[in-house]
């Protein structure tokens, strides 16, 4: 036993030193034979490998079924037309693989993470394979997932930031598909039928629509037989259709949910720019001035640093493909809602007409090109950031060039981009507390 | 099906290969006034983490005090003789860094991720906030508001952390993890800054911490920039260890908390059992962390596979056990119910699985899938720098010591089924338990039985 470890563990050594990787590791892009994108970053300092697929089959794609892109993607590891799930999770679990999957509102995902030497490499990937390509859907397993749906509904009943998060995308997406909870209502979720995941599944979990991820220790050779493998049982298929642009607020307006908390939970924002857009490099900055550097950050010295008002404020800035949402968020003692208010719309106003001063945006673009490196310091954080950049059709140098954009930003890109896309004055807020504190009617 | 899957197993208790301990190219020193220095190479990244852990957190508090070391992590932001409220943060942030802090019921850690070659930087501040701290009587009041918010975002808003606060102070009936981390309310509103400043002075001394740096770094220069800024801070008094387990099987105790905000009922039933530091032989901490990876090591495990799937009476049910600790701690089964089910029905499913760990040996395939689970994900646990690190800050900060890294593989491997039949029948007895159960209010909307204790109501 001992000697055998010991050859393991200079080959480790030999690799955690041969494996220095450099500032910002290069991606390789190809296409399989059925059509899929993958992107692949080779990484040798440790045996292990992440591959991910990402489908454009998030909520966004759920059209009148709020709910069944979440129940679709639920569905993919609990039953073949061979394996149940018990014996899926199993087999990836005699090997050490960790497999997992989400949903959103642009992406759902499945992922799995192994070990890289061959003999658990070579079962893990043709069992995921199989498990891809023959989804059988079983009616015992809709149920099941349809009711652990279900349950976590009723959780988000008793959490007063998951409702306001719901109101929020709602009340800021309007008619838009985004604006559809990606878990569904209750109502939605009852209704959903196993013919209609069947076609869920049919159309949107297709080799064209798909983006493959892999991050660890295998050749180029390896991952494109890898790619190959897990792609090959998928249908071509075609990439699901561009999503309707979302459309800007015409009014500002307030939503209030009374809850019985100690806190009232606020979040207020807008439709916001898209992964594509040119002004979304300015507006990052900005908004990592305003709200988005955690304690060093204009809301947070306000809110907290000032008056002891909150925990936790924050503004951010999320893009996604038809467009994203600006969204700053912060929880209050009830006894503190008005001054709260006032503090945050005056902070967001104030920094909206002046704009960040050229000491407060140097000292952001250092800290965003400081920490860059910090953000693929991991196989993991590598995984996300690859199939992200796949998924949104971003430059194949977007993580080489990314500090020169942030560079690039000036005082003034940073003010058009706030004024183009922040209006104080329109904007949603969602007040969830008691219905006293938030004026609300019962 | 069956008879491939052995064969697979097999296999595998021969091919895995060595997880992370035969990895750990680790260095360390002593600083001549007691700081220990901890150094793991990590080269893949031209990044940096460092962390400083003192052996201080709510399990050295006494009732009066609770909460008293995470306000003061809290205060370790506002400021020196040498540096302004928030200038740490500023200061970092400015160098492309992020730094933040956390506190637990053992350790209380301060962290920084940063270019490897600014790692001076992060060492020159935290060795002037360990001695030069400025505790200031406005900053005080504000900071108490802002860990009370804290606390009803974390705890008194949410039925089920609410719950769990509970479940412990009934689970611990001697042993101070029985307090919240947070601190209950009554001695946050009694804090005062002499406790304060009483605190910092017997725990943020060099004896009583370690500094544990993981990235791309030479140790040699690592221990040299410890020596220039941690080294002229005076070595001060070893503080004395507080807090003992108390009771290892008080008799059955159950907690059952109405919450008329609930939505969906929970059950958590723990077992005292002993962790790395206290257990008499390790033998008994790898069985057990080997048997809740039987129960709970992914959805092929036991509990997702009987409650789940079988039976269908959970919507979900995990198992629990990190013996990073350094007093005894709690093995927790918790289940949601599945529709239509009611938390009695969960219990007597919960004990079912015990009792059959208890009655019969695991088999062969089960036993190796769950050791395969651990030991690869002790070598997952490798692809952050951070996670190393707080392994290393927190195996020292318990007592248990990060050389025990080197032990994990063999450890997991020795476990045999009878090891595991052995520890369920030990230690999950009914005199080693608590049950909490979570039940919403049948009657959401009258208030005539009263909100389920909010404690700080204005």
């Amino acid at each position: 036993m001992r000697p055998a470890l010991t050859g393991v563990c200079m080959l480790l050594l030999t690799a955690l030193c041969a494996g220095r990787a450099q500032a910002t590791p290069t991606i390789q892009s190809w296409r399989t034979d059925s059509g899929a994108r993958v992107m692949f970053v080779r990484t040798t300092a440790l045996p292990i490998i992440d591959v991910r697929l990402t489908f454009d089959a998030g909520s966004a794609r759920d059209g009148d079924h709020a709910g069944l892109a979440t129940l679709t993607n639920g569905l993919l590891l609990e039953g073949t037309e061979r394996m149940d799930a018990g014996e899926i999770a199993g087999r990836f679990e005699q090997y050490g693989a960790r497999v997992s999957n989400d949903s959103a509102r642009d992406m759902a995902t499945v992922s799995v993470r192994s070990l890289a030497a061959a003999d658990k490499l070579d079962p893990v990937v043709a069992h995921f394979a199989d498990v891809l390509a023959h989804p059988s859907f079983p009616k015992a397993a809709v149920e099941r997932v349809r009711k652990q749906m279900l349950v976590s509904l009723r959780e988000d009943r008793q959490s007063p930031s998951a409702l306001a998060d719901r109101a929020f995308a709602r009340a800021v997406f309007g008619d838009h598909p985004y604006a559809s909870p990606p878990d569904g209502t209750v109502h939605s979720v009852r209704a959903l039928e196993r013919a209609e995941v069947v076609g869920f599944h049919d159309r949107y979990y297709v080799a064209r629509n798909a983006v493959v991820a892999i991050v660890g220790d295998v050749t180029r050779d390896r991952a494109e037989s890898i790619a190959a493998r897990i792609t090959g049982g998928l249908v071509g298929g075609k990439h699901a259709p561009a999503l309707p642009p979302v459309k800007p607020l015409d009014n500002a307006r307030t939503v209030r949910i009374p809850f019985d908390s100690a806190q009232t939970h606020v979040l207020m924002g807008e439709p916001s720019v898209s992964r594509s857009s040119p002004d979304y490099f300015p507006l990052y900055v900005a908004n990592h001035v305003l709200g988005g550097n955690g304690l060093v950050s204009i809301l947070s010295g306000q809110m907290r640093e000032k008056r002891g008002l909150s925990y936790s404020t924050y503004s951010t800035v999320a893009p996604a493909a038809a467009g994203g949402r600006f969204e700053v968020g912060t929880q209050v003692r009830n006894a503190k809602l008005d001054e709260a208010l006032d503090v945050l719309k005056g902070t967001i106003a104030e920094f909206h007409d002046d704009g960040p001063t050229a000491a407060q945006l140097k000292a952001s673009k250092q800290n965003i090109t400081g920490s860059f490196p910090l953000n693929l310091d991991s196989n993991r954080d590598l995984t996300g950031y690859i199939a992200m950049i796949g998924f949104y059709d971003l430059p194949l140098d977007y993580l080489a060039t990314f500090r020169d954009r942030i560079e690039a930003v000036s005082e003034r890109d940073a003010t058009v981009a706030l004024r183009r896309h922040v209006h104080p004055q329109r904007m949603v807020t969602v007040l969830v507390g008691p219905a006293d504190v938030i004026g609300a009617k019962r | 099906m069956k008879r491939m899957l052995r064969t697979a197993a097999t296999l595998l208790a021969v091919l895995l290969p060595t997880a992370a301990p035969a990895a750990w190219t680790v260095s360390e020193t002593t600083l001549d006034n007691g700081l220990k220095v901890i150094v793991r190479e990590d080269h893949r990244a031209p990044v940096v983490v460092s962390q400083v852990w003192y052996r201080v957190g709510s399990s050295y508090e006494q009732h009066g005090v609770t909460g008293i070391s995470h306000v003061l992590e809290h205060m370790m932001f506002k400021g020196t003789k040498q540096h302004g409220p928030g200038e740490f943060s500023e200061i970092i942030s400015r160098n492309g860094g992020r730094q933040n802090a956390f506190t637990g019921r053992d350790y209380t850690t301060y962290f920084e991720q940063l270019s490897a070659d600014r790692l001076g930087i992060a060492l020159e501040l935290e060795a002037d906030r360990m001695h030069n701290l400025l505790l200031d009587p406005e900053q005080f009041d504000r900071e108490r508001q802002v860990v009370m918010e804290e606390r009803r975002l974390r705890t008194v808003d949410k039925p089920v952390p609410t719950m769990i606060e509970r479940f412990h102070a009934v689970a611990y009936p001697v042993s101070p993890y029985g307090h919240p981390v947070i601190g209950w309310v009554d001695d946050l509103k009694a804090l005062n800054l002499d406790d304060l400043e009483a605190w910092y002075r017997t725990y943020y001394v060099p004896s009583n911490a370690t500094l544990v740096v993981c990235g791309d770094v030479d140790p040699e220069r690592v221990f040299s920039l410890a020596r220039k800024y941690f080294g002229p801070i005076p070595a001060g008094e070893v503080p004395p260890s507080r807090g003992g387990s108390g009771l290892t099987a008080p008799g059955e105790r159950r907690i059952t908390v109405n919450d008329r905000r609930a939505d969906v009922p929970f059950v958590v039933m723990g077992y005292g059992v002993p962790s790395g530091a206290t257990a008499v032989s390790p033998d008994d901490v790898y069985a057990l962390m080997v048997l809740a990876t039987v129960l709970d090591g992914g959805q092929g495990a036991r509990l997702a596979q009987s409650l789940v799937r079988d039976q269908g009476v959970a919507a979900s049910a995990g198992a629990g056990y990190d013996p990073v600790s350094r007093l005894d701690d709690q093995f927790t089964l918790q289940a949601t119910p599945a529709p239509g089910h009611d938390p009695a029905e969960l219990e007597r499913a919960l004990r079912g699985e015990v009792a059959r760990l208890q009655d019969a040996t695991v088999s062969h395939d089960e036993l190796q899938r769950a050791k395969n689970q651990l030991l690869a994900d002790h070598l997952f646990g490798l692809d952050s720098t951070f996670y190393q690190a707080m392994q290393i800050g927190m195996l020292e900060t318990t007592g248990i010591g990060w050389k025990t890294l080197r032990d994990y593989e063999p450890g997991v491997r020795g476990v045999t089924p009878g090891d595991i039949q052995r520890v369920a029948r030990q230690y999950l007895t009914d005199a080693r338990l608590t049950v909490g159960v979570l039940r919403p209010q049948p009657d959401a909307n009258t208030t005539h039985t009263g909100t389920a204790g909010h404690g700080e109501g204005s």
